[in-house]
């Protein structure tokens, strides 16, 4: 733990301060880097508008009355909306449990029909691999829903699964991980790579993802830090490529 | 045709132990060591090493006893070996369901409830543990054992093939993997989804292996010493890091174009990719190009330890994979730090090679037996340890 801080001093010399981002979620950010542009969320930004659709399964929410108000879509809307001043920033979710990308696809004109967002959040992979559905399916679904997004004319960006720490010897990710991974390559489109940011957490000891306690603090807080570091990922992007627009990014230059 | 030599290829046995090793390490989930493995650095990975070698050394041993006792005898045996690998697997099968029972009753999480879906099948054990003897429900890393013996099962009539018509046999694999590809062959499995290491493809690299220990090695000679056939092999080889880089550093990835990816995604495990393939070729190529046959570091003490794992390719490696349990099983509940994780590698290996030594002692103590024994005949090092 002692290291944290100096990563901190490190990140905080490259990266322009974002108002709230707790410190904890910053140890990952070097996770976040990210070159794929998201050109229709920097038209959405220069219209001062962004809505974003968070599609899901049971890891896009939390358990409890209070779960989805803590979870990471709700989180990103606050993280994007401080870091986009002027931007009215609206996320909303199609979130079920248990389901696999497949699954989500079928279902996935109403939710884009209905919310007309300019970037959908796609968090998928999980479901997959326990059921060990084919990965060719897995890759096709993968294709479908990218398409089926785009000429809805929203932007994607792909979530992979969750770091499990006590799961891992029981679910295989590491295939369905590697074909989000080249799928999101022969898009280009950006892949927010949940699995390591949360496996830098663990490592560094920023969160106790072993821990077999119900513990919804740290949930919570792994949450709120997801909600900001796929923000700093949707800043990045934008500043990456596509048209130069204002307040997509407080501060400088990198 | 008969096997070109009577002596055992010691470079087999080492590089089917370093396989096993590796195998070991990537098995261990977040394993820091498993960057040392060649997975991480190309295409291809110790499955392919460990399917090829065991091809090979099935033809060597069984092509002999073929020779001396007859087709129907040495099938016999093929199919008791594969016998001995099914109870080996069910055997890992156990050990599993302690684990996910173990799982089950300790872990609450509200950051993981999707997670714990996976212990759903829990509830109808009856069914899911008679998949399991049906081989079609296979946990994680325990999909290696069901490929093999398959592979063998088969392997009779291929072999008496292979002795006749080499390159018939040949031909007939590479068609039956090309007809897998366009005809989506595989088998299913439980719950859903297919057998991850097809049998139907990956049977090509193993009917490869039996191919090149029936004299095709000999025959490929002249092509792999050839100056152009390594200089092919190295750029592959430097193509396969930089793109596998790429996926770990999105800045190179960057760089390559894209009518490059649309190419070559998906990477096929599942049906041995083209690029896998040429990938494991290459490193096969230049590793018999650094390491001759007679290299008399092969039967130096520092080799020892790999050789003898190869040696006893069935017991090591039902091992490793119950040390890979053991090793996720410490990180989790005492440390996953970096030494930790050092320490557990080291010790699964320190394990492994103890236990194939074992064995091996074991082996040569019932060949000095009393009485009459014929001679070995299962894929056992028959000339001696160094």
């Amino acid at each position: 733990m002692k290291r944290v801080p100096l990563l901190l001093a490190c990140f905080s010399l490259a990266w322009p301060a974002v108002a709230e981002q707790p410190a904890e979620c910053l140890v990952a950010q070097h996770q976040v880097e990210q070159l794929m542009p998201l050109p229709r969320v920097s038209a959405a930004l220069a219209a001062k508008k962004l809505d974003v659709l968070v599609v899901g399964a049971g890891s896009s929410n939390l358990p409890g009355p209070n779960g989805a108000r803590a979870a990471y879509p709700a989180r990103l809307q606050k993280a994007l909306t401080e870091s986009l001043p002027g931007v009215a920033v609206k996320v909303a979710t199609d979130v079920n449990a248990h389901r696999t990308a497949m699954e989500m696809v079928k279902t996935l004109a109403k939710p884009l029909s209905e919310t007309k967002p300019a970037l959908m959040v796609w968090q998928t992979g999980t479901t997959d691999a326990m059921q060990a559905v084919d990965q060719d399916q897995f890759a096709r679904a993968l294709d479908q829903g990218i398409n089926i997004a785009h000429s809805a004319g929203a932007d994607v960006i792909l979530v992979n699964a969750q770091y499990s720490p006590r799961t891992e010897s029981i679910i295989a990710l590491s295939i369905y991980a590697d074909i989000m991974r080249w799928v999101a390559l022969q898009h280009n489109i950006p892949l927010f790579d949940r699995f390591e940011i949360m496996k830098v957490w663990a490592d560094l000891g920023t969160f106790d993802l072993t821990g077999a306690a119900n513990k919804l603090d740290i949930a919570i807080r792994v949450h709120n830090c997801i909600g900001w570091l796929l923000a700093d990922l949707v800043n990045e992007a934008v500043k990456q490529g596509g048209p130069q627009v204002e307040g997509a990014k407080p501060g400088g230059g990198n | 045709m008969a096997p070109v030599s009577t002596e055992r290829d010691l470079r087999l046995d080492l590089f089917r132990g370093l396989a096993l090793w590796l195998i070991f390490l990537d098995h261990i989930p977040s394993n820091a060591v498993s960057w040392v493995t060649i997975r991480n650095y190309g295409f291809s990975d110790a499955t392919e090493i460990f399917v090829f070698i065991s091809g090979y050394t099935a033809a060597f041993v069984y092509g002999r006893a073929m020779d001396q006792h007859g087709f129907v005898v040495s099938s016999a045996r093929v199919l008791k070996r594969a016998w001995q690998i099914y109870i080996a697997h069910v055997f890992l099968f156990a050990i599993y369901l302690a684990e996910i029972a173990y799982v089950a009753h300790s872990f609450d999480n509200p950051l993981y409830t999707e997670e714990m879906g996976m212990l759903d099948f829990m509830k109808e054990p009856d069914i899911t543990i008679l998949q399991a003897l049906l081989l079609k429900f296979k946990p994680v890393n325990m999909d290696v054992l069901p490929l093999y013996i398959v592979l063998l099962a088969w392997f009779p009539p291929v072999l008496w093939l292979l002795r006749r018509a080499p390159s018939t046999a040949l031909i007939a694999s590479a068609a039956f993997y090309s007809l897998t590809w366009w005809f989506d062959w595989n088998i299913p499995a439980y719950p859903k989804g297919v057998w991850l290491f097809n049998p139907f493809a990956w049977q090509m690299l193993f009917v490869f292996g039996a191919w090149c220990a029936l004299g095709g090695a000999q025959r490929l000679s002249r092509w792999i010493d050839s100056p152009i056939v390594i200089t092919l092999a190295v750029l592959y080889l430097g193509f396969a890091f930089f793109i596998t880089l790429g996926w770990y550093i999105p800045r190179l990835a960057a760089l390559v174009p894209h009518v490059v990816n649309e190419i070559i995604y998906p990477i096929d495990k599942t049906n041995l990719d083209v690029l896998r393939i040429l990938h494991f070729l290459s490193l096969a190529v230049i590793t018999v190009w650094f390491v001759p046959r007679d290299w008399p570091a092969l039967r130096s003490p520092v080799f020892w330890p790999a050789v003898v794992c190869g040696q006893h390719s069935l017991e090591t490696f039902c091992l490793g994979v119950f040390l890979s349990f053991a090793g996720h099983f410490v990180f989790t509940e005492i440390s996953n730090g970096l030494p930790m994780q050092i320490a557990v590698s080291l010790a699964g290996i320190g394990v492994m090679v103890g236990a194939a030594a074992l064995v091996s002692w074991y082996r040569g103590v019932e060949r000095r037996g009393p009485g009459p024994r014929p001679p070995a005949a299962t894929p056992s090092y028959a000339g001696g340890a160094p």
